[in-house]
């Protein structure tokens, strides 16, 4: 799966994209993955509520499943305009 | 219907004369266009602008599909710029095309309303004293509730 960042969550976890195998149900339950592995993870998903997520390129929410889902982005809300 | 993002810069007078041009089943022209405005009491050296390749152009297009659903209009048009881009420039802009004005204004607000908060781009403010993510008001949000 590749999982993409942008904006402050980029800059605080340091790269635009990386490939990732998971088990994880969940978009939340990929995030505690992430966070429970480096300490850069958790200051970028420090508040969920901050954050926005998009599976395939669609907005989602943190509790939609991951099942058959090839591309997950995290960002901050968007500023666009 | 056209969206297009874009790195260079483009000529709001022109886009709109292309867009209007040649129709005769339209009563009412609608433009907006958004520039880079030097706000603050830092002086802005630039605003930098962050985007979604792909899922932005989706979101784009899904927006000016919702507003031909939502409005009887005969033509929309919206661009987005990314990149770095220096006060004075212009950022985006949207345009519709319909019988009636009140269509033609409302799409445009409408797009302009959605644009904001639910298309992947993201303003980095290069002032001085340094940079900064702008963060999303609180306004843009409550705004789409009207529609």
């Amino acid at each position: 799966m590749d999982v993409l960042y942008f904006a402050w969550v980029r800059e605080r976890i340091g790269l635009p994209r990386e490939k990732l195998n998971t088990s994880a149900q969940t978009v939340s339950d990929l995030v505690d993955e992430l966070v429970a592995r480096e300490d850069r993870y958790a200051v970028a998903f420090a508040d969920r509520s901050a954050l926005r997520v998009a599976l395939d390129q669609e907005l989602s929410d943190f509790d939609a499943r991951l099942d058959g889902v090839r591309e997950v982005a995290f960002f901050p809300p968007m500023t666009g305009g | 219907m056209r969206v297009s993002v874009q790195e260079a810069p483009f000529d709001p007078g022109q886009e709109v004369n292309t867009f209007a041009k040649g129709r005769k089943d339209v009563g009412a022209v609608v433009s907006f266009t958004g520039v880079v405005r030097d706000t603050g009491d830092e002086a802005l050296h630039a605003m930098e602008i962050e985007h979604y390749p792909g899922m932005t152009e989706a979101a784009l297009t899904d927006i000016a599909k919702e507003a031909q659903a939502r409005w009887s209009l005969a033509d929309t048009l919206v661009i987005h710029r990314y990149g770095r881009l220096e006060p004075g420039e212009m950022i985006m802009m949207v345009a519709t095309a319909a019988r009636h004005r009140k269509d033609a204004f409302e799409a445009a607000e409408f797009l302009m309303d959605y644009l904001k908060s639910r298309a992947p781009f993201w303003k980095r403010e290069v002032t001085e004293k340094g940079a900064s993510w702008v963060a999303a008001r609180d306004e843009d949000e409550d705004a789409l509730s009207r529609w």
